[in-house]
C-alpha cells in the first residue's frame, strides 16, 4: 500500500491581480517530513503558507493535504492543521490563558491542555497579563501555545523562532521541531538553520521555484543564487 | 452554538476591557439630541417628529456599533484563527449579531431615557412596554444587517465609508417601519395602540434579512 503524502502540490498558481505570487509550484511532502521553503523577501513563502493553512485559494493547480484536495474539502483539514505565521492570531487586550481558551473552545481542547502548554513554554506566570503588555519573545511563545493546541498533523511555520532568545527556542523546541513528529512546512531568513532541520527543500523566487530537491542536495550555490 | 457563544462571550470580555464601542454609542445619541433640540428650536417634541429623532438616532449610533464589529477580528488576525478552526462559519454570524443586538439595547437603556429627558414632551412611562418591543424588532434587523454589511467593509481599505454606504440604504425599510410603528407611541394626548402593520413589516424584514446573512455569510469570510 502506497502512503498518501501529508502534502501534495501539482503546478499551483497564485496571483493578486495582475501579480504573480506563486507560479508552477510542485512539491510532494511525506508524512512526518520537514519541507524548508527558502526565499527572499516578497518571494511567495507566506502565500503558499496561506494557500496549504486554506486561508488562500490556488488560482491554478492541484493542492492536496492528508489526502483531502483543497479548496474543496478545506473543512475536513482545517483542525488538523498549525498555522504559526508573522501575526500570532491573539486578541491584544485578552490575556494569553484567555486567547488560549478561546482557541481551545474552538477546536474543542480542554482547558487542562492550554494550562500544560503554558507551563511548557515557561508562561504560566505571566498568562493572566493581557498579550499587548508581553514582550514580542513572550507573545510569540504564546502563539506557538495556539499553533499546537489541538495537536495538529501539519505545522506552516513562517519564521516561527523569530523575537524568540535561545532560551525560549529550547522551549518551544519539542512543540515545534523535528521532535513533535508533524509534517513541517517551515520558512526562514537562515537558509543553513532551516535546511539543517529540513528533509526537503523549495526555493522560490518571483513566486516561481528555482529548485525542488531533498535538503541535504542543496549546495551553497543554489542558496547563492536564491538570494543572489 | 457552543462556538458562537465562545465568540459572543469573547467579544463581550474585550469590549468590557477596552470600552471601545458603547460608550461611543452612547455619548453619539446623546450628543444628536441636544444637537436635535437646538437645530429644531424647540424645547420639546412628540408624536411622528419623536419617533423620527429617536430612530434616526439609533440608527447612526447603531452604525458606528456595525463598524467597530468586526475591527479586532481584522486586526489582530481573528479572522485567520477563526478559519483555521474546524467550525460552522455561520457560528460568527449567530455571534457578532448577538454582540451588536446585545450592544443595541444596552444603548437603549442610556439613550431612551435621555431622550426622555431631554426632547420628549409626552412622559415616557406608559408607552415604554410596546416601545421596548418594537425597538426590539428594529435591533434585530439592524443587529443581522449590520453583521453582514460590516463583515463585507472589513474586508475593504474603506470600512468606515463602506460602512454606513451599504449598511444605511438596506436599512432604511426598517427605519421606516421603526418610526411609523413608535410614532403612534409618543402621542401627545397618549398612547394609541400599537400599529400591528408596522410590526409585521418589520418582523418579516428580519426575517428575510436574517436568511440572506445565513445564506452569504461564509462567502464574506471565505478568501
Amino acid at each position: 500500500m502506497v502512503d498518501t503524502p501529508a502534502i501534495e502540490l501539482r503546478g499551483v498558481a497564485r496571483f493578486f491581480g495582475e501579480r504573480i505570487a506563486l507560479r508552477n509550484i510542485s512539491v510532494i511532502v511525506p508524512a512526518g517530513a520537514t519541507l524548508a521553503v527558502l526565499g527572499r523577501n516578497g518571494a511567495g513563502k507566506s502565500t503558499l503558507l496561506r494557500v496549504l493553512a486554506t486561508l488562500l485559494r490556488q488560482h491554478a493547480g492541484e493542492v492536496s493535504l492528508l489526502g483531502e484536495p483543497l479548496p474543496q474539502r478545506a473543512f475536513a483539514v482545517r483542525g488538523r492543521l498549525g498555522l504559526l505565521a508573522h501575526e500570532p492570531l491573539l486578541y491584544r487586550d485578552l490575556s494569553g490563558r484567555e486567547n488560549l481558551r478561546y482557541h481551545a473552545r474552538l477546536h474543542g481542547v480542554s482547558a487542562e491542555r492550554v494550562e500544560d502548554l503554558l507551563r511548557e513554554v515557561g508562561m504560566e506566570r505571566r498568562g493572566d497579563e493581557p498579550v499587548r503588555l508581553l514582550s514580542r519573545g513572550m507573545v510569540q511563545r504564546v502563539a506557538v501555545c495556539r499553533a499546537v493546541l489541538h495537536d495538529p498533523e501539519i505545522l506552516l511555520l513562517d519564521e516561527a523562532r523569530a523575537n524568540l532568545d535561545p532560551g525560549a527556542s529550547e522551549l518551544v523546541e519539542p512543540l515545534l521541531g523535528r521532535a513533535s513528529g508533524r509534517t513541517r512546512v517551515i520558512t526562514s531568513h537562515d537558509p543553513q538553520a532551516a535546511l539543517a532541520e529540513a528533509d526537503f527543500a523549495l526555493g522560490l523566487r518571483d513566486g516561481r521555484p528555482t529548485f525542488s530537491l531533498p535538503a541535504d542536495q542543496v549546495t551553497p550555490e543554489h542558496v547563492r543564487e536564491l538570494y543572489a | 452554538m457552543k462556538t458562537a457563544l465562545a465568540i459572543l462571550r469573547k467579544d463581550l470580555l474585550l469590549e468590557l476591557r477596552t470600552l471601545e464601542t458603547l460608550p461611543a454609542m452612547a455619548l453619539f445619541s446623546i450628543t444628536t439630541f441636544v444637537i436635535f433640540h437646538f437645530g429644531l428650536n424647540r424645547p420639546t417634541v412628540e408624536g411622528q417628529t419623536a419617533a423620527g429623532v429617536l430612530t434616526v438616532t439609533l440608527l447612526f449610533a447603531g452604525i458606528l456599533g456595525v463598524n467597530r464589529l468586526f475591527v479586532a477580528e481584522r486586526e489582530q488576525g481573528g479572522f485567520d484563527a477563526f478559519l483555521l478552526a474546524p467550525v460552522d462559519r455561520s457560528a460568527m454570524l449567530l455571534a457578532k449579531a448577538t454582540a451588536l443586538f446585545l450592544f443595541l439595547a444596552v444603548l437603549e437603556v442610556i439613550a431612551v431615557p435621555a431622550f426622555g429627558l431631554l426632547l420628549l414632551g409626552p412622559s415616557l412611562g406608559p408607552p415604554l412596554p410596546s416601545l421596548i418591543a418594537v425597538l426590539a424588532l428594529a435591533d434585530l434587523g439592524i443587529a443581522v444587517i449590520g453583521t453582514l454589511v460590516s463583515a463585507l467593509a472589513v474586508q475593504t481599505r474603506a470600512r468606515d465609508v463602506i460602512g454606513p454606504v451599504i449598511g444605511l440604504p438596506l436599512l432604511i425599510p426598517a427605519l421606516i417601519a421603526t418610526a411609523r410603528a413608535i410614532g403612534p407611541l409618543l402621542g401627545s394626548g397618549g398612547p394609541a395602540p400599537l400599529p400591528g402593520k408596522w410590526l409585521l413589516i418589520l418582523a418579516l424584514y428580519d426575517v428575510v434579512f436574517a436568511l440572506v446573512a445565513y445564506a452569504v455569510f461564509d462567502f464574506l469570510l471565505e478568501d
